[in-house]
């Protein structure tokens, strides 16, 4: 199971990663898995603001949809369009090509309320039992 | 109530199955993937555990009689070891479930219901053959005896013929027809018939010759490409071809002309349970009818998305929908009113809160090449 520890993480299996005042933002390894093949991802309008925790869009499987949460609050300023035609990248490399929206903060601080690695590995262990 | 394991429990852990609960019993929904176990059996051959399925006989000199007054399709007209597909109704026309009914011969029929249902079936049709006959048609749920394996695929034929003491090519064992034989010398009930649209069989064997046959089949079919497929890709198979799942496309609520399955109805024979709202139906019209669609805009269609108007006003529901794997685009069916029912009509899903236009096609959505 990978879990980098660059990255933030939600108990909802979002992950960030924080460069200065913007974040890029997926799924964790767990959640593709969990989901199965992933075949369509929608997304949300760049320019729009969003809230931590709100859901900004979906990620479908062929038996499944799942919610995707904004892990922070701010200004979508990209999303990523190659997973319009190449869903399946978000199961490949779920960290890399599989990202999905990047955020221009506008509360840096809420990234202080994200799980660290070990803390997401421990809430996985837990998800196990 | 505790779930139950199938026979072959343990040979779908060993394969790395995920396990999920499905009426009652700890099934396999995927091994590999779905799309890679859906596109097995559309090319080469998959195994599925269907034993959660339930089966009921009906047995004695009156068994045709009972199987004739409870179900839509004429078992009269079919010929001992032919099956049917058909419609079990309450009065009020609406499913108790499909199921299959295999005629073994007029004093004897085995009948394969869904899992969901079972317990269902077996209260109604023993009540129902209790009130029309006093004696002469015994009822039995014959289900826990039975570990049910599908074989479905273009080369399900040829492993089955590998491992059966007869011979099982169409002239055998035509399209829905069955015969008793023996897989790996073991006594199996070898049905033509399935639920993916592929050639194929299912075999109803004894529980304690269900893993040994699907160890041979997995062994015996290795060049064939042969492997497991779980529920999800048996999902997908069956909507492709838009084939009703009971509690999703097919219920109590609904009848066999609304759904497009008067092809199932014998209005010909004389009275069966629900006949009188058929026959009104088919000479009235119905009100809502089921029909496939295709995408017009970006998105999914899943089981219990509102159809609306163009006000958003609900005038339907998604009963089925998914990304076929096979046309690599979304496919769904649903019921909309019978006046908007024209293959080419555009209709609007809601999907997470936003209409998104998709229009009545032809359905099955697969055909094979």
């Amino acid at each position: 199971m990978s879990i980098p520890n660059d990255l933030r993480y939600t108990e909802e299996h979002e992950w960030a990663r924080v460069e200065g005042t913007s974040a890029t933002v997926g799924i964790t390894h767990h959640a593709q898995e969990a989901l199965g093949d992933i075949v369509f991802v929608d997304l949300p309008e760049v320019g729009r603001q969003i809230k931590k925790g709100e859901a900004i869009g979906a990620v479908e499987s062929v038996k499944a949809v799942s919610d995707l949460f904004s892990p922070l609050s701010g200004k979508v300023v990209a999303v990523n369009t190659e997973l319009t035609n190449l869903p399946d990248a978000v199961n490949k490399e779920p960290y890399g090509a599989g990202w999905m929206v990047k955020v221009e903060l506008s509360a840096p601080a809420e990234v202080d309320q994200l799980l660290s690695a070990d803390a997401y590995q421990g809430l996985l262990a837990k998800e196990a039992k | 109530m505790a779930t139950k394991r199938t026979a072959l429990f343990d040979a779908h852990l060993a394969a790395g199955a995920r396990i999920v609960e499905f009426a009652g019993f700890e099934m396999p929904v995927q091994y590999q993937g779905v799309i890679e176990e859906h596109r097995r059996v559309r090319e080469h051959v998959g195994l599925f555990d269907v034993s959660h399925m339930g089966e009921i006989e009906i047995r004695g000199p009156r068994a045709l009689d009972a199987v004739q007054h409870l179900v839509t399709n004429d078992a009269a007209a079919i010929k001992d070891t032919q099956a049917m597909y058909a419609g079990l109704l309450y009065e009020s026309g609406g499913f108790v479930d499909d199921l299959i009914v295999y005629r073994y011969s007029p004093e004897r029929i085995f009948i394969c219901v869904n899992a969901s249902n079972k317990d269902k079936d077996y209260a109604w049709i023993k009540e129902q053959v209790g009130k029309a006959f006093t004696a002469g048609a015994e009822v039995i749920d014959r289900s826990d005896e039975f570990t049910q394996i599908a074989v479905q695929g273009p080369k399900a034929e040829t492993l089955i013929g590998r491992l059966a003491d007869r011979p099982v090519d169409k002239q055998a064992i035509p399209y829905y027809w069955f015969k008793d034989g023996n897989v790996i010398g073991r006594p199996a009930i070898i049905a033509r018939t399935g639920y993916t649209g592929e050639d194929g069989f299912e075999l109803y064997l004894a529980n304690k010759d269900g893993r040994p046959v699907w160890d041979a089949l997995l062994e015996k079919g290795r060049d064939l490409e042969v492997g497991p497929v779980g529920l999800g890709a048996r999902d997908t198979l069956r909507l492709e071809m838009k084939y009703a799942l009971y509690g999703n496309d097919i219920d109590q609520d609904h009848t066999p002309v609304e759904a497009g399955l008067s092809w199932i109805v014998a209005f010909g024979k004389s009275g069966f349970i629900g006949k009188p709202v058929l026959d009104k139906q088919k000479a009235e019209g119905v009100q809502r009818k089921l029909v496939g669609f295709e995408m017009i805009d970006r998105g999914i269609p899943r089981h219990g998305y509102p159809i609306v108007d163009a006000s958003g006003k609900p005038i339907g529901v998604v009963t089925s929908g998914t990304q076929s794997p096979s046309l690599n685009k979304p496919i769904a069916m649903g019921y909309v009113p019978a006046g908007q029912a024209k293959v080419g009509t555009e209709h609007r899903c809601e999907v997470r809160g936003k209409p998104l236009r998709m229009r009545v096609v032809k359905t099955p959505f697969y055909k094979k090449s």
